[in-house]
């Protein structure tokens, strides 16, 4: 049986290959935050846009998706209470006016009265129910949604109680403050009130989903395109998994009149190059760039740069007996030049952070930005003079003349020259400082990060839901996220109490203080950028709005002028 | 002849189950949840996930309900993509790689065929060592550097044909010549040296001896003799085709397997990557099998059925 032998050699080394290649993967979806930019061409004044994005559609299940491809493209095709607009602001969406409000044993109740021309697109209305149908939905144990602690996070009640386990609503999901009175009344009643409810229901998890339809599909509701039903500006009229989709403008759509556009095309390149070469030949009117193409395009009147408020940052373990020293912390924080990094390395339009709440983020109860209060961020005007001295202090401290650490990173190109980059920033303005490079695929980092096997780690994160907050929690002591064993009291008292604050200009100040602790008194991190994006769009292409949370952009307003 | 296929077949289902088998507990040591946005999920979160994909449950019985669903045919369903089957995945995606495979396969083999034969006939000449440039090209450039020269050359600047997507036969041309370029340049090498060695036999000097026209010579001697160990590289050729597209696919945007494939693994897809892995290993063995039977009818000095095998 020599010849089976063979086979049976041959085939495990195949098998053997597939597992080589899941260590050999990379970690492209950084942050939580992957997804492309979008694009198109047209013929003469057509109103037909032509797009590509870089990953598939994996769910149009409202209460199963996680990623932004998957949210910028039910932010077309559905519509929750408000959706956003131009300016980040909620506007009203299947919502007829503003709620009505009334305050009842320290909890809110807002009732919302849907549009009579709300329409699914078979034409049936869109009713109160569908909102509780998917609401449910997302909570119940056996369908759970990844995003189901957003619930908890607007402040409805009894959201967090019912994905909490082993409390006595654990399960029950007709407990959860949101019911339907009629067919065209919604009561939600609010236990904790945040100032960003109402833009929270725009996000894709407070959609409503057609209860008597999705029913009767079944397991194959929203699998295909003409397994679900839209009320949003545009239907999806072709989906052919894994290699793009169409939009065609939804006519039952009640605001159909606003709607330009009749045709939107997507396609699936993940191939920047390819990209860059179809909007080249107009194929395409929006392209996403990555840094080795922005020289080529930078005189370009179609190049643009946006910034996303999505943070990068390195995270210190204070287990680690260096690191938990703040003079050693404060040295690599004021070592690393940023400006090199976003000039050269990214050359995208990411700026130089030195602060952890983005800019162009939110705006505070007085209209202002929250970055304003200390717009250059912390330590400012401090660079590698005040490192060295910090890091002499800091090693006399420690009572040693060197210290080896562990950089953890992910295996991304990018993230490895970033990687070489900080070890080169550290070691040569550092005396004394050895780095060692970990790079691990992006699952492993995660698992590495998470059991804190790690020095310095770098990360990125961008927000839930449009408030400080989403940045702010992460380092509490014992935070899901904080990882790197910070624990401050005062910290924690400012979040907790930003948390519970009722009164908007005291909350606003709290987390600005908070801020100021973990950066400037603990210098608990290293904030290196907020992610910029270069992208290049075709001028006929008119109102291609972005949005800082949530699905990253709206086709709603689009219109092509040629 | 009918023996050895059975006895074969035997074996390729056993070892069919092995792979079925190590794939699984290979896969169960990825590291991470299948979950996209992992890094925002809380401990409590991922529990409850797990619990709805049933991968709380201890890997044996894990292993026992996949195997007994596998044996009724059931490949279960995608864990990224919501719920859709895998079997209908790898459906809808095997069509263009298959395709793509095939078409590079057909002009590859001809045309590196052809060169071989020139090459060898007209050996130590300009056209020799001109085929074999060609074929020392086609080996050391990678892939993907011809395809996006193509791209950029054919496709942005003289716009002779598209840049990428899977709409007709021009969007075929581009990708198929990248990938027959290794095809070209492997299968030409091969026949040039097993044409040279034939060329050197005595029956050719006896066949011409005989008087037979040199064409006669060619054609049903030395290139007829020449070609049976060709068969025996086709069978990796193909496979290699198949799995080894997937650059071409990325940089043409065909919506092909290689892709999902790759994907599945990064993202702990664990039913597509079963899924995937089982169809690309099935194929493999399969096309083993075909190349030692065609082996067998083409080469009567090879006895598969009455050797000890």
């Amino acid at each position: 049986m020599k010849k089976s032998r063979w086979t049976l050699v041959l085939s495990l080394v195949l098998v053997l290959s597939v597992f080589l290649s899941a260590c050999g993967g990379g970690g492209s979806n950084n942050g939580g935050n992957s997804g492309g930019e979008g694009e198109g061409e047209g013929g003469s004044a057509e109103q037909v846009l032509n797009l590509v994005e870089t990953a598939e559609i994996p769910s149009m299940d409202t209460t199963q998706a996680t990623d932004n491809t998957s949210f910028k493209a039910m932010n077309q095709v559905f519509e929750g209470l408000y959706r956003l607009d131009e300016n980040n602001e909620p506007t009203l969406g299947m919502a007829a006016e503003e709620p009505k409000e009334e305050e009842k044993d320290g909890e809110t109740v807002y009732t919302f009265t849907i549009r009579d021309d709300a329409k699914w697109s078979d034409g049936s209305d869109v009713v109160a129910g569908d909102f509780i149908y998917a609401w449910h939905k997302a909570l119940n144990p056996d369908t759970i949604s990844p995003y189901a602690s957003m619930f908890g996070t607007a402040g409805i009640k009894n959201g967090n109680a019912i994905i909490t386990e082993g409390d006595p609503l654990y399960g029950k999901v007709e407990e959860l403050g949101a019911k339907a009175v009629d067919d065209k009344t919604l009561e939600i009643t609010v236990e904790n009130q945040v100032p960003y409810f109402k833009s929270l229901l725009t996000f894709a998890t407070f959609y409503p989903q057609p209860e008597a339809y999705a029913e009767e599909q079944g397991d194959k509701f929203a699998l295909e395109a003409d397994t679900m039903l839209y009320n949003g500006p545009f239907v999806f009229s072709e989906w052919n998994h894994g290699e793009g989709w169409t939009y065609e403008k939804n006519t039952e759509y009640w605001d159909a009149e606003t709607v330009n556009l009749e045709k939107i095309t997507t396609k699936i390149v993940q191939d920047v190059a390819t990209t860059v070469n179809l909007y080249e030949t107009g194929k395409i009117d929006r392209a996403g760039l990555s840094a080795d193409f922005v020289d080529q395009f930078k005189d370009n009147e179609e190049f643009s740069t946006l910034v996303d408020p999505t943070m990068y940052f390195m995270r210190l373990n204070q287990s680690n007996e260096a690191l938990a020293n703040k003079d050693i912390r404060k040295a690599l924080y004021l070592a690393y030049d940023r400006e090199g990094l976003v000039n050269v390395l990214l050359n995208n339009g990411s700026i130089a952070a030195k602060y952890f709440v983005p800019k162009d983020f939110v705006k505070g109860p007085e209209g202002d930005d929250f970055r304003e209060f200390a717009p250059d961020g912390f330590y400012a005007d401090q660079g590698e003079e005040e490192a060295k001295e910090a890091w002499k202090a800091g090693l006399e401290a420690l009572g040693t003349d060197s210290v080896e650490l562990e950089f953890l990173t992910t295996d991304n190109e990018l993230a490895a020259k970033i990687a070489e980059y900080a070890k080169d920033q550290f070691e040569t303005k550092l005396d004394g400082l050895t780095l060692t490079i970990n790079k691990q695929p992006w699952k492993q980092f995660l698992e590495l990060e998470d059991s804190g096997d790690f020095d310095i780690s770098t990360g990125g994160w961008g927000p839930d839901y449009p408030d400080p907050m989403t940045f702010l929690y992460m380092f509490e002591t014992d935070g899901a996220y904080n990882r790197m064993g910070y624990s401050s009291e005062k910290y924690d008292e400012l979040v907790s109490g930003a948390k519970k604050e009722t009164d908007e200009a005291k909350r606003w100040k709290m987390m600005q203080d908070a801020e100021k602790v973990l950066m400037e008194e603990d210098v608990a991190i290293v904030p290196t950028y907020q992610k910029g994006n270069a992208i290049l769009q075709k001028d006929y292409v008119k109102n291609y709005y972005v949005h800082s949370f949530g699905a990253d952009s709206s086709y709603k307003w689009i219109k092509i002028e040629k | 002849m009918g023996r050895y296929i059975g006895g074969r077949i035997i074996s390729m289902l056993i070892t069919f189950l092995i792979i079925a088998s190590l794939t699984f507990f290979l896969m169960k040591l990825l590291p991470g949840t299948p979950f996209n946005n992992q890094d925002k999920l809380t401990e409590t979160q991922i529990v409850q996930l797990n619990d709805k994909y049933g991968l709380n449950d201890p890997v044996p019985v894990q292993y026992f309900n996949y195997m007994k669903n596998l044996l009724s045919g059931d490949l279960g369903v995608s864990f990224q993509q919501d719920g859709r089957e895998v079997s209908t995945i790898i459906g809808e995606r095997i069509g263009p790689s298959a395709y793509l495979g095939l078409q590079s396969l057909v002009v590859g083999t001809i045309i590196g065929l052809f060169l071989g034969i020139i090459a060898a006939l007209k050996h130590n000449s300009f056209l020799d060592y001109g085929t074999m440039v060609i074929a020392v090209l086609g080996i050391s450039i990678p892939n993907f550097v011809i395809a996006g020269l193509m791209q950029y050359w054919l496709g942005v600047k003289w716009q002779l044909l598209p840049v990428a997507y899977w709409d007709g036969f021009a969007y075929t041309i581009m990708p198929t010549i990248a990938i027959a370029s290794i095809v070209v340049a492997t299968i030409a090498r091969f026949m040039r040296t097993e044409m040279l060695e034939v060329l050197g036999q005595d029956y050719i000097t006896t066949a011409k001896a005989k008087g037979l026209s040199s064409t006669a010579v060619v054609i049903r001697h030395t290139i007829r003799n020449a070609s049976i160990p060709i068969i025996t590289i086709m069978g990796p050729l193909v496979v290699g085709l198949m799995t080894g597209t997937l650059v071409i696919e990325q940089i043409f945007v065909i919506p092909g397997l290689g892709e999902k494939f790759v994907n599945s693994i990064l993202t702990n897809d664990f039913p597509i990557i079963m899924g995937t892995t089982l169809f690309f290993s099935l194929l493999f063995i399969v096309v083993i099998l075909l190349v030692d039977i065609m082996y067998g009818i083409i080469d009567p000095r090879i006895r598969l059925a009455g050797g000890k095998g």
